[in-house]
């Protein structure tokens, strides 16, 4: 197992979206080194056989109809909901540019 | 029964509303005359709805009037953590990210409760998107034990453990990932309830560890949890994770108990979950209840769960794993905050720039360690490991529950710590939680309730009940018994210690 390094915690935080401040990437350095020393302790269980349990139940999905349901029948109330979101315009979300400059 | 509102059950207020002894409205105004006076000082609430709640409390005294029918909890005071979604009330989920944030809809468990004529206080204090173990995490400061001011009340529902131990609300929901009703229920001398797994409703429950986040009651007695329970539990078609099932009779499982006490029952004491490393004034009261379960009628016997050792490590690869997924949805664009949107950053910049600033250092932690297990490279060796890890302590479980209808240990290996002495320590901190996380992977059901106070220090110490899932109801009827034996042991209840606030 290896252990994490800082370079390591700025390409979690890039992968993780968190724009990590310099203190920040010594500080987590450290603890996520000393954590995950901690639970690598699973690989001690031997588990050749055993199948892994994603969850406490087994699972299916759930679809609802594929149906337009008239307005005022929606599950959510769209002003309600655009009222809560940071920028709208036009009745729909606003979001910032989603290219970059290259 | 007491004269002071605040200091009764929610059992004995029920009744003293629907035999018009009061009114829901001076019960709720009591309450909220308490969080007024105290809440300065614990920060328990996060946000007191002050006018919705003598809304609803008036609406209950308006239907009793009318000689409607009322259900079993109506008119009693709630405090509800801040991680369901209350249409019109603020839900923040002890977050800077979701300041102010108005859901346009309420969580089933929210619904459940204002169809159920509860009285919704307002929302209570949390670790930070329930990621903690002191609810010091939390972006609006931390809530304080009413025991001891200086320490913490448990985490991540310290706020509505807190609020129940400083009597400013009868009744409190939780939720508990790896141990948050629960623990905090224990270090706070009150009742915590994790129910089975997929036996209460996750719709509008903002998830962090989807397989293993459960909400749950907490109360100040046995049977208050239990009416609870009742009210909130069962089948929902908004959640596929939900059990179609009948809910277990937990309150007359509950009266039961109490009354006919639990002879014949095989109680089992968790060999890995007791010992070396745990507080000698908690394993001396929590010798005594197994002492107690005996006088009882109850037969003893000690079980060994060989892959508990492991589950601590497996919950904090599975947890973070679950919660860098699900955290994904905070990306300022939908809801929330927004950092950064100046015209010169990109929508993906402007997402870390609000992430850094909207989330705190813990949730900052899981996140990265949950993309770390699920890298590539690593996935077999962490999550993939950890998922296995999971399947030998549920087998360790369903052969323990071949021998013993129910399982028993303290519920933390201490009482309460002080405010700030873990903060800066993570591991130190996860150990909170080493007695409450097997059973969250399991899925099956978990009670801790009050065993009396640890002599070194006077602090609550909290045993733990553990069942299979969906035998939820012998949680109740064991934690009755004991209960009922422990007061005629005591004298009183042991949330009458608290000191003067």
């Amino acid at each position: 197992m290896s252990a994490i390094t800082r370079e390591e915690v700025a390409h979690l935080a890039r992968l993780s979206r968190l724009a990590l401040s310099e203190a920040e990437l010594d500080h987590f350095a450290e603890q996520l080194d000393a954590i995950v020393g901690a639970v690598a302790r699973v690989s001690e269980l031997p588990t050749e056989d055993v199948p892994p349990t994603s969850h406490a139940q087994p699972l299916t999905n759930i679809f609802r109809a594929d149906v337009v349901r008239p307005a005022g029948t929606q599950v959510l109330d769209r002003a309600e909901v655009l009222a809560q979101a940071p920028a709208a315009e036009d009745d729909r979300f606003r979001v910032p540019r989603i290219l970059g400059e290259d | 029964m007491s004269t002071d509102l605040t200091r009764r059950t929610a059992a004995e207020l029920a009744a003293s509303i629907a035999s018009g002894e009061v009114s829901a409205l001076e019960v709720t105004q009591a309450h909220l005359d308490r969080i007024g006076k105290v809440d300065e000082k614990v920060n328990a609430f996060l946000h007191v709805d002050t006018e919705g709640a003598l809304s609803a409390a008036r609406a209950v005294d308006a239907k009793r009037a009318k000689g409607e029918r009322l259900g079993p909890l109506a008119g009693v005071p709630l405090a509800l953590k801040d991680l369901f979604t209350t249409r019109g009330i603020p839900t923040t989920c002890g977050s800077k990210i979701l300041e102010g944030w108005l859901p346009p809809y309420d969580a089933t468990v929210t619904r459940r409760l204002r169809e159920a004529d509860v009285v919704i206080l307002g929302k209570s204090n949390m670790d930070e998107f329930a990621m903690g173990s002191s609810t010091e995490n939390s972006a609006y400061g931390p809530t304080r034990n009413p025991w001891d001011l200086e320490r913490i009340p448990g985490g991540s529902g310290g706020g509505s453990a807190a609020a129940l131990a400083a009597f400013e609300a009868p009744l409190a929901i939780g939720t508990d990932t790896g141990g948050s009703i629960r623990q905090p229920g224990a270090v706070t001398g009150t009742v915590g309830v994790k129910p089975t797994y997929g036996g209460v409703s996750r719709f509008g429950m903002v998830a962090f560890s989807s397989s293993l986040d459960q909400g749950g009651p907490c109360a100040r007695t046995v049977l208050d949890a239990a009416l609870l329970h009742e009210v909130i539990a069962g089948h929902d078609p908004l959640d596929s994770t939900s059990i179609d099932a009948p809910v277990p009779g937990v309150v007359a499982a509950a009266e039961a108990g109490a009354r006919e006490g639990i002879k014949g029952l095989r109680v089992g004491v968790v060999k890995q979950l007791a010992g070396e490393g745990y507080q000698a004034g908690v394993m001396q009261r929590f010798e005594e209840s197994v002492a107690l379960l005996r006088e009882l009628g109850a037969e003893v016997v000690e079980v060994d769960c060989p892959s508990f050792a492991y589950a601590l490590p497996a919950y904090y690869l599975i947890a973070p794993s679950e919660c860098s997924s699900n955290l994904a949805r905070f990306d300022a664009m939908r809801y929330g905050l927004r950092v950064g949107d100046n015209g010169e950053h990109s929508a993906e910049e402007v997402t870390a720039l609000t992430r850094e600033a909207g989330f705190g250092a813990e949730v900052k932690r899981r996140i990265m360690l949950g993309t770390y297990a699920l890298s590539s490279g690593y996935y077999d060796a962490y999550y993939g490991q950890a998922q296995k890890v999971r399947t030998l302590i549920t087998r360790d479980f369903d052969a323990a529950f071949g021998r013993v209808d129910v399982m028993v240990s303290p519920t933390t290996p201490t009482t309460a710590f002080k405010i700030g002495e873990r903060a800066d320590d993570p591991m130190a901190m996860y150990l909170a939680d080493l007695c409450t996380i097997p059973t969250n992977l399991a899925g099956n059901a978990g009670m801790s309730l009050p065993c009396g106070l640890a002599p070194e220090d006077g602090l609550p110490v909290g045993l733990q009940i553990l069942a299979p899932a969906m035998a939820d109801d012998r949680l109740y009827r064991v934690g009755a018994a004991l209960e009922a034996a422990l007061l005629a042991q005591w004298g009183r209840p042991m949330l009458d210690a608290v000191p003067a606030l």
